[in-house]
């Protein structure tokens, strides 16, 4: 499999392949990861146009500076296969997989897109995946799926559905929700991969947005869903690490830099191991902090 | 010819010989005294100057074919006197008439439309000619060019003696029996009366036009009694829900929010935005956003503005009230809320637009602006600006005060979208250039922003945007990016018949519209 390089997540923001100005538009703002979507906001009878359209941007008109996938339609409907077709020849970073309940859901959507690589000469594994946990049944089986396939780069938490599963009533604070968000959460972390919080759905309530969004960067999540482009850069604030997170980072990479010189198979930092995912991470803050507009890399003395 | 912003134009349509640009400073003014048609007059007899209707008065004026007269358009749609004006001329039988209001709205019933028709009007100057009319000069409508200036050119026009003035009608909110007028009070308040000032000064005849008349004297005065022949009271001046309109709601288009954050934040990022700076915003969708985005910097750095100037809105009100900005100087009132605001608040004062914008005075106050924002329909890679011909060369606008702005202002911000519906806004070359790129600083858009390396304060201003993190882009990277979203349009046909000639602030031809050939 490819090497996987860096990638933010701290926003995503999904533009409705049933509305060409908002694909255009969304290029523009400031979201780490755009989505195309053809799943919820794309009506039955133009799902063939959101498709064909999509299918253009992405292969066409794709910005180079954010992470880019495409929504396909769920994993029981008769849209799936098609969109994949389309999907994955227009060659997107990744895809999102909406409903998600069960490990092999993603295991067998993960053996067709690799038939489809194959078929277009592509290199299988190439396109990553991101899974959308929305119901009670995915909740409790995040762990499994959350290891599911080697292409699963994050999972997300979406509260809508799910609060309709669990017999629940959708509030602001989303006490509802609060399991679900730290079961994800868990999962991504034993899995390795990255977590992704749950859309705030009052786009005029800008410090429910905040207070929401520090708690989800408090609990450990690595990025939120946006539902509209104003609560992007909001988002992108708290999600931008701070100094002190900045400074053990780079104590991590110097670390394992050290380890590479000196020839060690295991690198220790203040007493414990530094393993594959803490660089990881390291280099995520990092990646964080410079997309935020702070340099980092070129200042080694911060402490 | 050619002009100096390449633009081709003939020398001469019938008798009005063109003078071709030469560049934003390049012309000097004419030595001679400023002109204008008023005369000595003695004080009416009885004490009043009241007329029965409006018939009366245009005959009492004397006026005659082939004559000027002239309107402002603070009453916006809503206004209802330059119909009623309009339709008791051609009564009268009177023809072949100029128009030269300080811009044309887009009135419905009647339309001016019908006037061109009948031989009332052959001739219009104006600001801006919009909607019905606006196409219907384009498709050919009239024989002579449309002579299109600026807010601060006219002023310069009329005292060079190029739009002499022989009857101006001046609606007004509230007006006395004696002349003395304003727009501040009564049911119909407008706000400033700015655009008329250099008319009563100027006009050979002065008619003041209300449907609210108060005891005398009428205070406050925005037109003085000494310049004013007749008043007439109407029944209705206007449509009071569209003269009255309240303060814009602030745009959620995540787009506009987006071009006016960044343009609020190049304003901040600069060296000028310190205490006692001065700004100008307008009141299009962006520059309302932009000047709550301002206000949010100002707060952020504890920093106070020394003016606001030009068209005021709800917004910029606000920022007074919060003693934000210390002087708003309101050429026009762009909602019932600034427009109540002149009579309320003492740092809130009714300035004439000469005052605000016409080069050939001894200052316009717009020559001391730090900032200016402002919109526009397309921008090219050269940085000049149009401001009122659209995707399909229909007429979206007037020149208002953009070209005058652009000039006077240390810092010039042009705010627009990268593409517009499926057509590029930033091109290789604007349909109608109306300013020019090198009184451009600036241009703002969701795709970046773009300094002009042209410009005066390029290099002072690229190293403060850079301080700030602030992410630069060429035009030029604007330009293929919009074309490659859009593709290339096809190029708007025309005849050869110049139908609009654009002047310059000065007085120069920047560039002429022509015939649009419609398949």
């Amino acid at each position: 499999m490819a090497e996987k390089t860096i990638r933010l997540k701290r926003t995503s923001l999904y533009a409705s392949g049933v509305s060409p100005v908002n694909m255009v538009q969304a290029v523009f703002y400031n979201e780490d990861m755009l989505i195309y979507d053809l799943e919820d906001s794309v009506p039955a009878s133009e799902k063939d146009a959101a498709r064909f359209l999509v299918y253009q941007m992405v292969k066409h008109h794709r910005p180079k500076d954010k992470y880019v996938g495409i929504r396909v339609n769920g994993i029981y409907s008769e849209y799936l296969e098609e969109d994949l077709q389309a999907a994955v020849r227009a060659k997107p970073d990744f895809l999102r997989i909406p409903k998600v309940e069960y490990a092999r859901e993603v295991q067998d959507i993960s053996n067709r897109i690799a038939a489809i690589e194959e078929k277009i000469g592509m290199e299988t594994g190439s396109i990553d995946l991101v899974v959308n946990v929305e119901s009670y049944m995915g909740v409790i089986n995040a762990m499994e799926i959350a290891k599911a396939s080697p292409r699963i780069v994050a999972m997300a938490v979406s509260a809508e559905d799910l609060t309709a599963s669990l017999k629940a009533q959708r509030t602001k604070q989303g006490l509802e929700v609060f399991y679900a968000r730290n079961a994800v959460l868990l999962a991504c972390r034993a899995a390795g991969i990255d977590a992704l919080d749950v859309v705030f759905s009052d786009i005029n309530d800008v410090a429910g947005l905040k207070e929401d969004t520090a708690l989800a960067k408090n609990l450990g999540f690595d990025g939120k869903t946006c539902i509209h482009p104003r609560q992007i850069d909001t988002v992108n604030t708290y999600f931008t690490p701070s100094m002190k997170e900045i400074r053990y980072a780079l104590r991590v990479l110097e670390a394992v830099e050290e380890g590479k010189r000196q020839k060690k198979g295991a690198v220790v930092l203040d007493g414990g191991m530094i393993d594959k995912p803490m660089e990881l991470r390291a280099l995520t803050t990092l990646a964080q902090a410079e997309a935020a507009g702070l340099h980092v890399r070129g200042e080694e003395k911060l402490s | 010819m050619k002009n100096a912003v390449g633009r081709e134009i003939p020398e001469r349509i019938g008798d009005y010989a063109l003078k071709p640009y030469e560049g934003a400073y390049a012309v000097d003014p004419s030595k001679e005294p400023v002109h204008s048609l008023r005369t000595a007059a003695k004080p009416a007899a009885g004490g009043t100057k009241l007329l029965g209707t409006i018939e009366e008065a245009v005959r009492a004026c004397g006026l005659k074919d082939g004559m000027t007269i002239s309107f402002h358009h603070s009453f916006r749609e809503g206004d209802e006197i330059v119909g009623q004006v309009l339709t008791a001329i051609r009564a009268l039988g009177i023809r072949g008439l100029r128009f030269a209001p300080s811009a044309v709205v887009n009135i419905k019933n009647p339309s001016i439309v019908d006037f061109v028709k009948d031989g009332t009007i052959d001739r219009i100057e104006a600001s801006g000619i919009r909607g019905e009319l606006g196409d219907a000069v384009l498709a050919g409508l009239m024989e002579k060019p449309v002579i299109l200036r600026t807010h601060g050119s006219r002023p310069r026009a009329i005292e060079a003696g190029e739009l002499s003035i022989d009857v101006a009608f001046i609606g007004a909110s509230a007006a006395d029996s004696y002349g003395n007028a304003t727009g501040q009070i009564g049911p119909n308040a407008c706000g400033s009366l700015g655009y008329s000032f250099i008319d009563a000064t100027a006009a050979g005849r002065v008619v003041v036009v209300t449907d609210y008349l108060v005891e005398y004297p009428c205070c406050p005065a925005s037109i003085s009694q000494q310049y004013v022949d007749y008043v007439v009271k109407v029944e209705r001046i206007g449509d009071p829900e569209k003269i009255g309109m309240g303060a814009a709601r602030l745009t959620k288009n995540p787009r506009d929010l987006l071009i006016a954050e960044r343009a609020a934040r190049v304003m901040a990022a600069s060296r000028l935005f310190k205490d006692n700076f001065s700004f100008q915003t307008g009141a299009g969708a962006i520059s309302i956003a932009c000047t709550k985005y301002l206000e949010e910097q100002m707060e952020e750095r504890s920093i106070k503005a020394s003016f606001a100037l030009g068209g005021m809105t709800a917004a910029i009100v606000e920022m007074y009230k919060k003693g934000l900005v210390r002087v708003l100087e309101c050429s026009q009132s762009f909602d019932a809320v600034a427009a109540r605001a002149i009579a309320e608040e003492p740092g809130i004062v009714e300035i004439d637009n000469a005052l605000y914008a016409n080069p050939f005075t001894k200052g316009a106050m717009l020559d001391r602006l730090n900032f200016g924002v402002l919109a526009a329909l397309e921008v090219d890679t050269d940085f000049n600006v149009n401001i009122l011909t659209g995707s399909s060369g229909e007429m979206m606008g007037g020149l208002g005060g953009g070209p005058d702005v652009a000039a006077g202002a240390d810092i010039s911000i042009v705010c627009l979208p990268v593409i517009r519906g499926r057509t590029p806004s930033v091109t290789k070359r604007v349909f109608t250039c109306c300013t020019p790129g090198e009184t451009v600083a600036c241009v703002v858009t969701e795709a970046g922003i773009a300094l002009n390396p042209r410009h005066a304060r390029y290099a002072e201003l690229k190293e403060d945007l850079e301080r700030a993190n602030l992410k630069l882009v060429t035009i030029e990277e604007l330009q293929k990016l919009a074309e490659s979203l859009t593709g290339v349009p096809k190029p708007i046909e025309t005849t050869d018949k110049v139908v609009c000639v654009v002047e310059y602030r000065d007085g120069t031809v920047i560039d002429v519209i022509r015939e649009i050939k419609r398949g």
